[in-house]
């Protein structure tokens, strides 16, 4: 088992990872809204993280302590809920595809941004950021968790009061707000939370990875992650975790066909978008579940 | 100076627009976004730069030859028929059997960019991803630079500018005054009640495709011609642009891509050289204010909301 560890063990780190940021992107869906934020928000958290530990606690020698790095994730998770509210609470007034493609400007700026930005080290970005754990399987004890209690109080949330209005404003916005559901509030609140766990994940991201530059938060990420979410299923919160792990993990595994290797992931795409209309986890396979 | 700027802003403007009303006509039937529209536009400058130099760049098929070359009209005229039936496939591939199926919208988006990755991923195959560059002497025996009023343009962007207005004339005119372009209103309108009159509706969404395309397309040569091909993947920019053009405009307005592609063009060649880093933003800053101030577009009819 663990040379099974050693071995996997950024492919595991990867798909519990991508999972997290389906998530993210999963949260403001439950309320219709598709935002492809995510990516945004998730350099913007692993770029307080990268600017934390390299310049204001480096640390002297060896490994930062754990504390600082949750620390980094609680100030990530801040920041990311201010950006959001700025971003997302005028941005929410549009509709379908005009919020998409506002929060698609969002990740562009803040891409632009970065890119140029001396504290975010310009187009080389930030290196050398220091490692918390002496594996990189470490960050499996912050990330692991970190999924589990997500899914368990999005699963918890589901069968109570938010959940349901969620259902409804996801059905019908206008229905749902003659209803006395504040449509508003709700949007906010998943697409803010969206934010916070986007931020969090990637302040953690960047120790895993070591550097930080603009590609992380670009509109190819955003692509991958609404991917995830599609092509998982997105009726249930098991199907971006599905989704996520597994097409994180799939060009890894394609790695043999190497040049060909996008070419195939794009024709996936494409078949899974027809034969799997619902997702992997579809309405079917939940009725079967129950 | 001032007109120099303005000239530069008009010539790369009307790129945007010709590729933006691909979007806009898309969008306009269907409600939906093709987002493989950058890889098309990819995909006509590529065929022309073949059709040009007969060369297959330095990809898998490096040595390859073709055994002739167009002169420069034929060229642009292949490399746009090209990418016009790469676009109807991606419609018989990606769009008809979703809306068959009646499936989420939201699909066709994730179908659309699965063909353009891998189309994007394909012409990598083929050509490497180095830069490539249309020959110097396509225009012949025309000047390289021109004179107007004290400010020098490229004949390259004063070719862009006059065959995107000519593209779009031409497509104005066949909109508002033919049979056929009452029809694809009739059909963008309301698809149901267009059918009942007897119009195919799928056909017309074929043909809609085929114009898009080829729309794309020769905006991928046009900006080729003039800046070179930055790699396979030089589409996506554009396509990203293409949208924050479209929406600033008004989504599904044909007057919108126009106007916004101008906008966003003679915006972008205002940007003082010191930041020009920032250029790529200024058409999503643009965007994001205009979404917040009139959501719309420059030209679009607010919508009313229907229970």
């Amino acid at each position: 088992m663990p040379a099974f560890f050693n071995d996997n063990g950024f492919l595991i780190l990867l798909m519990v990872q991508q999972a997290l940021l389906a998530l993210s992107l999963y949260l403001p869906l439950t309320a219709g809204q598709l935002s492809l934020a995510t990516p945004g928000f998730y350099a913007l958290g692993g770029y307080v993280a990268a600017v934390f530990s390299t310049r204001i606690f480096p640390p002297s020698e060896g490994l930062l302590s754990i504390n600082i790095l949750l620390f980094e994730m609680f100030v990530a998770g801040v920041l990311c809920a201010i950006a959001a509210v700025f971003v997302g609470v005028p941005a929410l007034r549009l509709r379908g595809v005009y919020f998409s493609l506002a929060t698609i400007a969002f990740v562009e700026v803040l891409r632009v941004v970065s890119l140029n930005l001396e504290i975010t080290g310009g187009a080389v970005g930030i290196f050398a950021i220091p490692q918390v754990f002496e594996t990189q399987l470490g960050y499996l004890w912050v990330l692991f968790p970190l999924l589990c209690v997500v899914c368990g109080i999005l699963f918890f949330v589901e069968n109570l009061r938010p959940g349901r209005a969620l259902r409804a404003i996801r059905e019908d916005e206008l229905a749902a707000g003659a209803m006395g559901i504040n449509v508003l509030a709700y949007k906010s609140a998943t697409f803010i939370w969206g934010a916070v766990l986007a931020g969090v994940v990637g302040a953690v991201s960047a120790h895993l990875l070591n550097t930080w530059n603009s590609r992380q938060g670009t509109f190819d990420a955003s692509v991958n992650c609404l991917a995830y979410v599609l092509i998982g299923g997105s009726y249930h919160l098991l199907g971006p975790v599905v989704g996520g792990a597994i097409l994180s993990v799939l060009p890894e595994l394609l790695k043999e066909l190497q040049d060909f290797r996008l070419f195939i992931n794009g024709l996936l795409l494409v078949l899974a978008a027809l034969f799997l209309p619902q997702g992997m986890i579809g309405r079917a396979f939940l009725k079967r579940a129950k | 100076m001032l007109l120099q700027q303005v000239l530069n802003g008009l010539s790369i403007g009307s790129v945007y627009a010709i590729f933006a009303i691909g979007y806009s006509l898309v969008f306009s039937l269907l409600g939906v976004i093709n987002f493989s529209h950058g890889a098309i536009f990819t995909v006509g400058a590529y065929a022309s730069f073949t059709l040009l130099t007969g060369s297959f760049g330095n990809g898998y098929f490096g040595a390859l030859k073709l055994p002739f070359v167009l002169p420069m009209f034929f060229a642009i005229l292949g490399g746009a028929l090209t990418s016009a039936t790469l676009s109807m496939l991606v419609e018989l591939c990606a769009f008809r059997p979703l809306r068959k199926r009646k499936a989420e919208p939201t699909l066709s988006l994730i179908s659309s960019l699965g063909v353009a990755l891998a189309v994007v991923s394909f012409i990598q195959l083929v050509y490497g991803s180095e830069t490539q560059s249309l020959p110097a002497d396509i225009f012949e025996s025309l000047p390289p630079v021109l004179e107007f009023g004290g400010a020098l343009v490229r004949t390259s962007q004063a070719l862009i500018f006059c065959v995107s207005i000519i593209a779009m004339a031409f497509l104005f005119a066949g909109l508002h005054f033919t049979r056929f372009g009452k029809a694809l209103r009739a059909v963008a309108e309301n698809p149901a009640t267009a059918s009942l009159l007897g119009i195919s509706v799928n056909r017309y969404i074929f043909t809609t495709f085929l114009i898009s395309g080829f729309l794309a397309g020769l905006a991928g040569i046009l900006v080729a011609s003039s800046y070179g091909i930055s790699g396979p993947y030089f589409g996506v920019t554009y396509g990203l642009k293409g949208l924050a053009v479209v929406i600033l405009g008004g989504l599904g307005t044909l007057g919108g891509g126009f106007v916004g592609g101008f906008v966003v063009g003679i915006a972008e060649a205002f940007v003082p050289a010191e930041l020009s880093a920032y250029k790529e933003a200024v058409a999503f800053s643009f965007l994001f204010l205009f979404l917040l101030l009139r959501p719309q577009g420059i030209l679009g009819k607010s919508l009313i909301q229907k229970v």
